[in-house]
């Protein structure tokens, strides 16, 4: 039987032209807004949700306008502001203690007959970011065998310049300057270790550390210490300026580690830089393959 | 005039800065500016809050009382979207971590109680509220402001790193703002013995 029924669309629910057109122009409207969101790689990548995030370099705008060098001010975009006033030629450097020749080097000729290497390393901040970046340099361990420390040498200490002049963040008492950083030699000696002299095949700019700073992947960011100016061999640990500022918070060692915090916050998860969200940090930054041995026997909970 | 001012201008901060996210003008870090610079608003805010009761006495222009609720609840909305940034971006929304921090960490504790308390400000704020509640039991509920502007500047000194210097100027801000409150006491029985003896 055939079932008479009303038509299911009614003159009432044809949408009038005119406002058919305005919805044309209300998407086009949106379309505007939406392309006007910031960049598609910060939604791409906010969109996987805190999954782990690949390897890509972090920008070279990024690696370079968002530093942390308290010598240049404390705000993350200070340094690039203010290192302007860094004169990076000529450079001296000063080597001394445990070392068969103590001696005062230019900076190239320090540099001269050692092979440079190119590497990509994760860069891991104590206050929770972390960046991928694409250094230039030397690896330390050569330029330890060049200097040749004595053998009661069994660590190393690193010192930033130390001049109001020229780092006006030194004027304020932030810090304890000039800032220092050490490694256990055997630390230094490992073939991670890196003296970096540049990012992205371009010299190192001033706010990165100009012209050499020490670079140790599976450590904190604050172990890399910048425009170095002195390089001591020493019998025992060296004070290094954020454990003295801080012992119960930054230890000598700050090898990168989920599992133990810092005292105020937790060290579980990092944000990288180009994302919104967090994921999980790794044990020795991912390099636990290549350095965990160095630590065989110690308690990295005592030692951190 | 000075109300609608102040219900459109608590906006201006939120709305520059939306404006310099669309932009991409935050920097290497969005969501750790976009967290800060609610947090510092909220808490910059509420001390503007603060600031109208010993205005209106030195001035002696009423009227300012009106700004009060405006500027508070911009307040209140600006640590709701500090919390917001640190529910999403710090914590991904995961409700066990969320809970965890705010247990373990003491700078977390205090920023969340502060929060708590501002919440139960914006809830009472209404002229029907006063009236629930009577005006003394209000007053006393809403006197909490300044705990929790002290517990706030607590949370942002837990939070830096090393450099202290704004927390340090809000929390110096608070403290003479605390003093204007009870330094003069505006006492009733005073007021009248200055009438009679005028």
């Amino acid at each position: 039987m055939l079932i008479r029924r009303p038509p299911d669309l009614s003159t009432r629910d044809i949408t009038d032209e005119s406002l058919y057109l305005n919805r044309r122009a209300w998407l086009a409207a949106a379309g505007m807004v939406v392309s006007a969101l910031p960049t598609s790689r910060l939604w791409a990548k906010t969109l996987s949700l805190g999954a782990p995030q690949d390897d890509k370099p972090t920008s070279y705008k990024d690696l370079t306008t968002y530093n942390n060098f308290y010598e240049f001010g404390t705000s993350k975009e200070q340094p690039a502001q203010n290192a302007g006033t860094l004169k990076t030629s000529p450079w001296t450097i000063s080597v001394e203690g445990e070392v068969k020749k103590p001696a005062k080097y230019d900076f190239a000729d320090l540099l001269k007959g050692l092979p440079t290497v190119g590497r990509t390393y994760r860069h891991r901040c104590v206050e929770g970011w972390s960046m991928v970046i694409p250094w230039n340099g030397i690896q330390l361990k050569d330029l330890v065998a060049k200097l040749e420390p004595t053998s009661n040498a069994k660590f190393i200490e690193f010192t930033t310049l130390m001049d109001e002049k020229q780092m006006p963040g030194q004027r304020s008492g932030v810090l304890p300057w000039p800032y220092v950083e050490g490694l256990r030699l055997d630390e230094a000696m490992h073939p991670l270790a890196l003296i970096a002299t540049g990012i992205y095949d371009k010299p190192l700019l001033n706010q990165n550390g100009a012209p050499l700073r020490l670079v140790t992947p599976w450590k904190y960011g604050f172990k890399g210490g910048k425009s170095i100016v002195r390089i001591r061999f020493l019998r025992t640990q060296p004070a290094t300026t954020w454990n003295i500022q801080a012992p119960d918070e930054y230890g000598f060692y700050a090898n990168v580690n989920p599992a133990v915090d810092h005292p105020r916050w937790s060290q579980a998860r990092e944000r990288r830089i180009g994302s919104l969200l967090k994921q999980a940090t790794l044990p020795f930054n991912g390099y636990a393959d290549q350095v965990a041995s160095l630590y065989t026997g110690m308690d990295l909970r005592k030692n951190f | 005039m000075a109300r609608p001012l102040a219900i459109v201008g608590g906006a201006v901060p939120g709305v520059l800065l939306v404006e310099r996210f669309l932009r991409d003008d935050l920097g290497a870090n969005p969501a750790e500016k976009l967290e800060h610079f609610t947090g510092t608003v909220a808490l910059v805010t509420l001390l503007v809050c603060l600031t109208i009761t010993p205005l209106r006495r030195l001035t002696h222009l009423n009227p300012l009382i009106r700004l009060r609720k405006p500027i508070g609840l911009w307040a209140f909305a600006y640590a709701c979207m500090h919390f917001s940034c640190y529910l999403v971006f710090d914590q991904s929304l995961d409700l066990h971590e969320i809970l965890h921090d705010i247990v373990k960490r003491p700078y977390i504790t205090v920023g969340f109680s502060a929060f708590l308390i501002l919440l139960s400000l914006a809830l009472t704020s209404s002229t029907w509220s006063i009236t629930k509640l009577g005006g003394r039991r209000w007053r006393g509920l809403h006197a909490l402001i300044y705990l929790a502007g002290g517990l706030g500047v607590a949370h942002y000194l837990w939070s830096v790193k090393r450099d202290a210097t704004v927390p340090d100027a809000l929390g110096m801000i608070l403290f003479v703002l605390l003093g204007l409150r009870f330094w003069r006491r505006p006492n009733v029985a005073q007021r009248q013995t200055n009438l009679s003896g005028s």
